[in-house]
């Protein structure tokens, strides 16, 4: 409905809307047709008027200008058109002229700026001119603009919008053709042939481009490149722009005569390219020229681009209304409505909306949806086709329950430590196991675990009660011995052992019968024995049970008499008991002849067994008889022989003793049997008789059988006196109940009941107790209530019954009772607990306590379909553990906790257990199973007790795979098999050389090889070394694994606020572009790069005070003290070879002219050569650098071993003149100076290394002098020959920048206390922040991989002995000899050997005994010397060239501070210069470790005084005492002697191998010695040693003047500490002595090895080359 | 040419990188590169590469780059399979070039055809001012080195978000597996042993 009605609607709107536009459209282009021609006329008007100013200017060349600009101004008028002419859609234009003109300068941004600088080509008469017209154009544009103001033209659109255009440039350019045709229908003739003409211009254009480019052009390969359109770079319009200029100008004198039309065209289409490429550049031009410009090239494209523009129509802009936009947008959009859609277009046609909620249906809860989006979704759902289905019966849109729940489920959580009240804190309580716990049932909740106990209470019996009667006494007396007698009757025992005792008689008469008597075995004699036993037993107990009888018979009748008689005496019946007695008549004949045969039998048998029993104990008494009689005798015996002998010999002492022993083993005399008396057989007979009166029935008594019955009618209470019926009231009174307890629980209670006149209470009630806890204990509580006053008078426990006793075949049982109370009547009732008597006198007293009988019965239930509810046997004894139960196979059968089966089966065994009873039934299985043997509980545990049978080998058999080895030792990093490419994929291609080296390695773990060390104690340190290193390896191949989130993920660091607000502050500084910056370079990391990838760049600089050549003889130098002879014959041999030389000598000009050649991984590297001592080179050179198996990885880098030689050479020309060949031969040689050493660890480490070295330079260089001398001494003498040797600067870096490896993680073990170590932590890290350049220590890790603290590393050690004793007088040497000590310890970072793993620090004595270490070493070494030695010293930690972080020692001497570097031994004063330690970072002695806060750190600038709180910031202070740190350096050193011999050995050996190498290094050259210089050469060295490389090169040069006189030498000797050969080669072939390649050259090589104690060796290598010079 | 007794194996990998899923970016470009084990060594092909930008188109938000892989290793061993890393960069609002995705998945091993689609994670910043500022200076965080990706090692320090799919194309061809026995084609499959190429070696029968 509605949908038609708004197309309805839209149709109507429609054709509304139709209507004006058509009327717009046609008004408009009526106004455009007006204004065009409006526009022409003008043209022509302004032609003429503008050809009369081009007359003019011809005249004039000033006014070319202004007619030019005119021009410009009409072309300007004509594009407009023209542009408005190609749009279709009219737009709002701007109506003010002032627009229109300033449009004409508005630049698009593809034009050029008007700005004469960005058009830097143009000449400057260009410029001029340019100049000029533009402010012509401007007059003109003013005049253009009172021109213009005459007319409501409307400017067409804006220039954007044509350039929006563009994009659909090919759209339009098809379309153009189109208002150009309906253009032609109503324009103006001219106008159309002007028109013609431009399309025809177009077109030509476009043939030409096709002929241009060759290719037969598709409309659409023509769209694309249109499309394709770029903007012209900008120099190039301009360009143009000016050669079009200047043509034109040209041309304008030409080309004057030219017809009007002809002009105007081309100007037209030039605007029109040039207004496209740059807007208000303006230039009329010739068709040729274009087309010259269009042949170029891509110029046509969009030439042919512009031409869409001419077909722009001029319209008014489109106005819609707000009105019909707004019906437009009505029709396109849809709006849902917010209002509520009525129910019933929601719902089908004639459905009344059905409310499930009102039906009583439960709805779940909507969720909450505002109304107005309701409606809106429904208003939008009813648009839609099938809207409706989405509409529940109601009415509403179908919606499924809201299910966010109101509350959270889950409760909120607390957290328990913190914030709770601590009332409210839960406390742990350890689980105790509930007392009930265990009484659970097993089984219950299964379904057989209903068990059921009943307890019937039947009734109760009072046989005392206080209410009783004497009467009732006596009653309840009697009733309780005929209970007595009828229980006895019914078990009838004397009945049953009177016929036992037959049945045995007749056993033994039969067997004595059936053997007659004689012949009786043993076994049958030991039978019969043993009946006549039994026989015996059983009489006598027949006998006990006869006389029981007939007392009880005698009681009943006493206690029946009792009671009539009292009856009688108190005149009424209280007890309805009645006795009577039944008389059964026996046959009295036979019943004597019984009761006789029975006595006699008796008496056969008393009198068989009394005849027995005195023949026993006859025997018994003749034995005793006879015993007694032979000790009688051996007593006479014994006396008499005492008697003969004490007759004998009385004297004998021994024999007496004798004697008396032998009495005495008589022993006592064993007492004298009486003979037993004879069986009196006539007695026993009497006593049978006597006993069978008295327990028997008289042979023909009739037999009396009492009958009690209650027949007896009581006396009615009338009848009674008063206190008896009070008694009986009282009775009446009472009433009782029973309560029953289940486990001390009441379970329930009995109804109460009266207690009866004769004092029964029946009951009759059955219990049913479900049972879930196992039974303990069942009891009855038995109450009395008298009135409201309950009171218990007893309590009776019931036993638990057996599970075999069930409900049904249980029998009730009589359980007696009784209760102590005292209860006394002032009645009749006799009271309980009160003595009464039955007598008048009140004697016999009786006292009575209420007891009874309490009938009842506990069994279990049994179930409906007759099952017992009872629980099972076996959890009766074991109702815990059966969890166990299922996996031991022992428990199983309930016998958990037997241990010893075999005792088990022995007492089962012995016990003869049944083994058909149900009950055993377990047992006899487990016997089964033990006697079997099969089950043994195993005596270990296993966790995965398969696991064997899974593995599909034996591990035996996967270590002898060699496959599997070598995978196994390569996923363990075992340094052979790291990274070890391509395992073959066959055992059989494993061969076992893979193994060899690794089992080598493992096998000569212990074994030292000394060949390839010189020295055995070297190899001994070189394997520890090797040792520590694995282990230290080991402990970081660890912690590499261990990785940490900045190693995988690199992230921005958050700039902290001081940071931010350094960099805002930056921003606000003035912008010096003139000040050089430092750039930080990128860094590195190592993982990706591969060989060739790393440079290193030197750039040396210059070098300072380099050794200058020994001036010639004719200047001798002041400083020499040689004899002339030897200067002359020295230099004579210069002077010779080097005339040119000679010449520039006068001058002294050539004093030396070094070169450095830098050394690096064996590649070589020189700058070229400079002069004079102080050169400058500055020089840039690059190294390249491969790592170690091409491995770029951190560690891998670290270990790096090689180092960078940079060696100065003086470069020396020798002019040879060869008198064969004629002319001068100019010999290059090269003299070595010096060098520098810089291991690439370092490099590495600091990434740059930067500043002034000194040259290691040898004491001695032949043939040169230092120029020291010559420069003014300084105050110091000591600081002023430190300065002494040449220095060079240098700047060295690594390309690109690597990352240097971390320092490991892995916190290490201490045995520092705790909190030492925060305090450390805290104050170094309270350091860095405020000095982050400075660094401080105060924990280092020892050898052992331990946390030490630092200052325990100083202590005053002793030096060697022989080093004090040299110079005891001078405190200054021997200062300097412990430094050179010191220092000839080699020198071996750590960070190479343990690959930057970490800095270890050994303790003095190791470090002696590793004979290696690095600076810390050193420095502690020295330090501790020192302060042996009384001085205050120090270590200082700071950052040193090269080596950086280093550490060095600080002496305090005569208000002096001296710093010395302990690997070089050098020292230097506070204020020298040339120190090479750069910063100060802590100090350390033994006490302290103090922090520099002062603003500087250069130890020039600083002062060293650390009493200064001020400057220096102590780790121990007042706030944390010293708490005094015990040493970890032993007491005291021990040396060992030098061992000369093995030195001179070494020193053999190391000269040979040299003289080898350099044999060696000249493979195409004969290599000569000279024996005679080697040995005055050796002869030398040792000097050298004594003094220290100093002092002595004069002397010695002159020495070795004299002795070589013909002979041009070059050397020097070197000075190594000695670790190992390699190091020594190395330095050797970095010198270059051996590249000397002159034919006659002839070498010279002494060693000298100086030992020094504990085997520190100083090596002294003497290197020369020698030409012999005629 | 021991071809019966061969010592090597050889695996090669033909596909490409078919595109991407990335629903909230546009003009992103990917790199891959192959991680393998110790015994693995690539004969020819090429082992990394960088591909084109990729632009969405406006109906479907898949970017297509179908940039293909050519690779032949060869291993004596199983072990250290190579996986393919890939790694998805693109521009953020400022224009600058961040990661967008990094992901890993293990060469398939069956021969045939295969395509597999890698779920990509970028590292998490470390904290919410670490977030902001990467966002605005336009340094998101970024692994070290893609190739820890694919490796377990050190993974367990890093917080990762998931970010998009990329899908892959394998072509596998395999010599010379089961003659070292290790038998990767599934039992049932008889096309497998099309792919499977028992090159000079007639005897060889199944």
């Amino acid at each position: 409905m509605d949908v038609s009605r708004d197309s309805s609607v839209e149709v109507l709107a429609g054709g509304e809307e139709e209507e004006p536009a058509e009327t717009l459209r046609r008004s408009l282009k009526a106004q455009r047709q007006r204004r065009k021609k409006k526009l022409l006329d003008e043209t022509t008007v302004e032609e003429s008027h503008s050809r009369a100013q081009e007359q003019r200017k011809r005249r004039d060349d000033d006014e070319e200008e202004e007619e030019e600009v005119g021009e410009m101004e009409e072309i300007s008028e004509v594009r407009s058109i023209q542009r408005s002419r190609g749009r279709l859609e009219a737009e709002p234009e701007p109506d003010d002229e002032s627009e229109m003109g300033a449009r004409s300068f508005t630049r698009s941004p593809r034009d050029l700026p008007p700005l004469p600088m960005t058009r830097p080509s143009s000449s400057l008469s260009e410029s001029s001119i340019r100049q000029r017209m533009r402010e012509k154009l401007r007059a003109a544009r003013s005049k253009a603009e009172s021109l213009l103001q005459q007319e409501v033209a409307v400017e067409p659109a804006s220039r954007l919008q044509s350039l929006r255009d563009r994009d659909t440039v090919t759209r339009f350019d098809r379309e153009a053709e189109l208002p150009e045709l309906k253009q032609t229908q109503g324009g103006d003739p001219s106008e159309i042939a002007g028109k013609v003409k431009f399309r025809e211009a177009v077109r030509r254009v476009r043939i030409e481009t096709q002929r241009g480019t060759g290719l037969p052009t598709a409309e659409e390969a023509f769209n694309f490149f249109t499309f394709n359109f770029d903007p012209e770079p900008e120099e190039e319009p301009s360009k143009r722009r000016k050669k079009r200029r200047g043509r034109r100008e040209q041309s304008e004198g030409e080309d004057e005569g030219e017809d009007e039309e002809d002009e105007e065209e081309p100007e037209e289409q030039e605007t029109e390219v040039e207004r496209e490429r740059a807007g208000e550049e303006e230039g009329d031009e010739e068709r040729d020229e274009e087309a010259a410009l269009v042949r170029e090239g891509e110029e046509d494209l969009f030439l042919i681009e512009q031409s869409r523009q001419d077909f722009v129509e001029v319209k008014k802009a489109e106005y819609i209304g707000y009105n019909t936009r707004v019906q437009r947008d009505g029709e396109l959009l849809f709006t849902p409505s917010v209002r509520t859609v009525p129910a019933s277009s929601k719902l089908p046609e004639n459905m009344q909306p059905r409310y499930l909620e009102e039906e009583g249906l439960y709805v779940g809860e909507r969720p909450v949806v505002t109304l107005t989006n309701e409606n809106i979704l429904e208003n939008r759902i009813l648009r839609q086709d099938q809207g409706t289905k989405w509409f529940g019966d109601d009415g509403r849109i179908i919606v499924l329950p809201d299910p966010i729940k109101e509350s959270s489920t889950r409760p909120p959580l607390f957290h328990m430590e913190g914030d709770l009240d601590p009332a409210l804190q839960t406390v742990y309580r350890k689980a105790v196991k509930s007392k009930y716990a265990k009484r659970y049932m097993p089984g219950v909740g299964d379904t057989q675990g209903d068990y059921q106990l009943d307890v019937d209470v039947a009734g109760l019996i009072f046989s005392h009660h206080g209410l009783f009667s004497r009467e009732h006494v006596l009653g309840a007396r009697l009733a309780q011995l005929y209970d007595q007698h009828l229980s006895r009757q019914h078990k009838n025992l004397t009945r049953l052992l009177t016929d036992k005792l037959s049945g045995l008689r007749n056993t033994v008469r039969n067997i004595l019968e059936l053997h007659d008597g004689q012949g009786l075995s043993e076994i049958t004699q030991q039978r019969i024995a043993e009946y006549k036993q039994e026989v015996k037993i059983t009489r006598q107990m027949r006998d006990a049970e006869q006389e029981k009888d007939r007392a009880l018979l005698k009681n009943i009748v006493k206690v029946w008499k009792e009671m009539k008689a009292l009856r009688e005496f108190q005149r009424f019946t209280n007890t309805p008991y009645k006795l009577y007695l039944r008389r059964e008549e026996v046959d009295r004949d036979l019943d004597e002849r019984e009761y006789d045969t029975e006595i006699l039998a008796e008496v056969s048998e008393l009198q068989a067994e009394s005849i027995e029993d005195y023949e026993k104990k006859v025997a018994e008494y003749k034995k005793q008889h006879e015993e007694w009689k032979s000790w009688k005798k051996k007593q006479k015996a014994m006396k008499k022989k005492k008697k003969k002998k004490h007759h004998k010999s009385q004297d004998e002492d021994e024999e007496e003793d004798e004697e008396e022993e032998s009495e005495e083993e008589l022993g006592e005399e064993p007492p004298k049997p009486d003979p037993p008396e004879e069986p009196d057989l006539e007695a026993v007979e009497q006593r049978v008789r006597e006993k069978a009166s008295r327990i028997r029935r008289k042979p023909g008594e009739p037999i009396l059988v009492p009958e009690l019955s209650a027949s007896s009618s009581v006396t009615p209470n009338e009848q009674c006196p008063r206190a008896e019926s009070s008694r009986r009231q009282d009775v009446s009174k009472r009433s009782l109940f029973v309560k029953v307890l289940y486990n001390d629980k009441e379970v329930s209670r009995t109804d109460s009941r009266a207690l009866t006149a004769d004092f029964r209470v029946h009951f009759g009630q059955i219990f049913n107790l479900k049972v879930i806890n196992w039974p303990e204990s069942i009891k009855l509580q038995v109450y009395e209530t008298v009135g409201s006053t309950t009171a218990q008078l007893a309590e009776v426990f019931v036993p638990v019954p057996e599970p075999s006793i069930l409900t049904g075949s249980a029998t009730s049982e009589q359980l007696e009772f009784s209760s102590d109370q005292r209860v006394v009547f002032n009645h009749e009732g006799v009271g309980s607990d009160v003595p009464f008597s039955f007598e008048a006198d009140g004697s016999n007293r009786l006292t009575l306590l209420t007891s009874g009988k309490l009938s009842c019965c506990v069994s279990w239930a049994v179930g409906e379909d007759d099952i017992p509810l009872a629980p099972p046997v076996a959890h009766a004894s074991a109702g815990i553990n059966s969890g166990i139960k299922q996996m031991d196979a022992i428990a199983c059968i309930g016998a958990s906790s037997l241990n010893d089966m075999k005792k088990l089966g022995k007492w089962a065994a012995e016990s003869r257990l049944d083994p058909n009873d149900p009950n055993n039934a377990s047992i006899m299985q487990l016997l089964s199973v033990v006697s079997g043997g099969e089950v043994t509980v195993p005596a270990y545990f296993r966790l995965e007790q398969l696991q064997e049978e899974f593995n599909f080998l034996s591990d035996e058999e996967l270590d002898r795979s060699r496959r599997f080895r070598l995978l196994r030792l390569r996923s363990q990093e075992v340094a052979e098999f790291r990274g070890y490419k391509c395992v073959p994929a066959l055992e059989r291609e494993v061969s076992d050389k893979i193994f060899q080296d690794y089992e080598k390695r493992l096998r000569d773990g212990k074994i030292v090889d000394t060949k390839e060390h010189l020295d055995a104690h070297r190899a001994l340190v070189a394997k520890y070394l090797q040792k520590i290193r694995e282990s230290v390896l080991n402990r970081f191949l660890i912690a590499k694994h261990h990785f940490l989130l900045s190693d995988v993920v690199v992230e921005e660091e958050v700039p902290t606020i001081g940071v931010l607000g350094l960099n805002l502050f930056k921003l606000a500084e003035p912008k010096r572009p003139l000040k050089p910056r430092r750039k930080e370079r990128k860094k590195v990391t190592a993982q990706n790069l591969s060989d060739g990838d790393i440079k290193l760049l030197l750039n040396i600089i210059r070098a300072y005070d380099i050794p200058i050549r020994k001036p010639q003889a004719s200047k001798p130098s002041g400083a020499m003290k040689s004899t002339r002879s030897v200067t002359e014959t020295f230099t004579a041999g210069q002077a010779s070879q080097t005339p040119i030389q000679g010449i520039d000598w006068p001058l002294n000009q050539v004093v030396v002219r070094p070169f450095v050649e830098v050394t690096f991984q064996r590649t070589v590297l020189q700058t070229s050569t400079a002069e004079g001592p102080n050169p400058c080179w500055n020089e840039e050179l690059l190294l390249s650098f491969s790592a170690p198996n091409g491995d770029y990885s951190t560690s891998s880098l670290q270990s790096v071993k090689d180092e960078v030689f940079i060696n100065i050479f003086d470069e020396v020309i020798h002019d040879i003149s060869e008198g064969d060949r004629g002319g001068y031969h100019a010999h290059i040689e090269r003299h070595w100076l010096g060098c520098v050493k810089i291991p690439f660890s370092t490099i590495y480490r600091q990434s740059r290394i930067d500043g002034t070295f000194k040259v290691d330079m040898p004491p001695v260089l032949l043939g040169y002098i230092k120029e020291h001398n010559l420069a003014s001494e300084g105050g110091y003498d000591i600081v002023r020959n430190l300065t002494e040797g040449a220095f060079i600067t240098l700047f060295i870096t690594i390309e690109p920048q690597l990352v240097p490896g971390d320092s490991m993680r892995e916190k290490f073990d201490t045995e520092e206390d705790e909190r030492l170590l925060l305090a450390s932590e805290f104050f170094e890290k309270d350091a860095t922040q405020r000095f982050p350049d400075r660094p401080c220590l105060t924990t280092v890790i020892d050898i052992n991989g331990k946390t030490v603290f630092i200052t325990r590393y100083i202590r005053p050690l002793n030096p060697p002995q022989e080093l004090l004793d040299v110079s005891p007088n001078n405190a200054q040497e021997t200062a300097e000899l412990i430094a050179r000590y010191v220092s000839l310890i080699p020198f071996l970072p750590d960070s190479i050997s343990f690959a930057g793993v970490c800095d270890l620090w050994s303790t003095c004595d190791q470090f002696l005994t590793l004979l290696a270490g690095d600076e810390e070493e050193h420095a502690v070494l020295l330090c501790n010397y020192f302060l042996f030695m009384g001085k205050k010293a120090w270590i200082i930690i700071g950052n040193a060239i090269p080596e950086g972080l280093s550490a060095y020692v600080l002496t305090h001497e005569q208000s002096r501070y001296l710093i010395w570097n302990p690997s070089s031994g050098q020292y230097y004063g506070q204020y020298d210069t040339f120190c090479p330690l750069q910063n100060v970072g802590c100090l350390i002695n033994a006490d302290n470790v103090w922090f520099n806060i002062q603003m500087y750190d250069a130890p020039m600038r600083i002062s060293f005084d650390v009493t200064k709180s001020k400057f220096w910031k102590p780790f121990f202070s007042r706030a944390f005492a010293h708490p005094g740190l015990s040493s970890v350096q032993p007491e005291d050193l021990v040396y060992r002697r030098t061992d000369r011999a093995a030195a001179t050995e070494l020193q053999d050996r190391i000269e040979k191998i040299l003289r080898e190498k350099i044999m060696e290094w000249r493979p195409r050259h004969p290599t000569r010695w000279n024996r005679y210089c080697s040995s005055t050469l050796r002869h030398f060295l040792p000097k050298l040693e004594l003094s220290g490389g100093r002092d002595v090169s004069e002397e010695h040069r002159v020495e070795l003047q004299s002795l070589l006189g013909e002979y041009r030498i070059s050397g020097f000797p070197l000075h190594l500490p000695f670790s190992e050969i390699q190091p020594i080669i190395e330095a050797v072939y970095s010198t270059g002595v051996h590249k000397a390649e002159m034919s006659n050259v002839e070498f010279a090589l002494a060693v000298h090895v100086h030992p020094y104690p504990n085997n520190v060796l100083s090596v002294w290598v003497y290197l020369a080359s020698l030409i012999r010079t005629r | 040419m021991a071809s019966s007794n061969p010592s090597v194996f050889l695996l090669m990998i033909n596909g490409q990188i078919e595109g991407a899923k990335f629903p909230e970016y546009d003009d992103l470009y990917c790199k891959y590169c192959f991680v393998y084990g110790h015994d693995w060594a690539p004969t020819s092909g090429v082992e990394e590469g960088i591909s084109q930008i990729t632009s969405k188109n406006r109906e479907s938000h898949n970017l297509v780059w179908n940039f293909p892989l050519d690779i032949t290793f060869k291993s004596t061993n199983p072990f250290g399979w190579p996986q393919i890393v890939v790694s998805v960069y693109g521009p953020d609002t400022f224009g600058n070039d961040v990661v967008r995705g990094y992901g890993a998945i293990h060469i398939p091993f069956t021969p045939g055809k295969h395509t597999r689609t890698i779920p990509m994670f970028v590292p998490e910043s470390t904290s919410r001012l670490q977030k902001f500022t990467s966002w605005l200076m336009g340094r998101r965080p970024e692994f070290t080195d893609p190739k820890v990706v694919a490796q377990g090692e050190g993974r367990e320090v890093t917080r990762v978000r998931s970010q998009g799919f990329v899908t892959l194309q394998f072509n596998i061809v395999t010599k010379d597996m089961k003659k070292l026995g290790y038998d990767t084609t599934p039992r049932s499959s008889d096309g497998a042993s099309v792919t499977s190429l028992s090159a000079g070696d007639p005897t060889h029968t199944l």
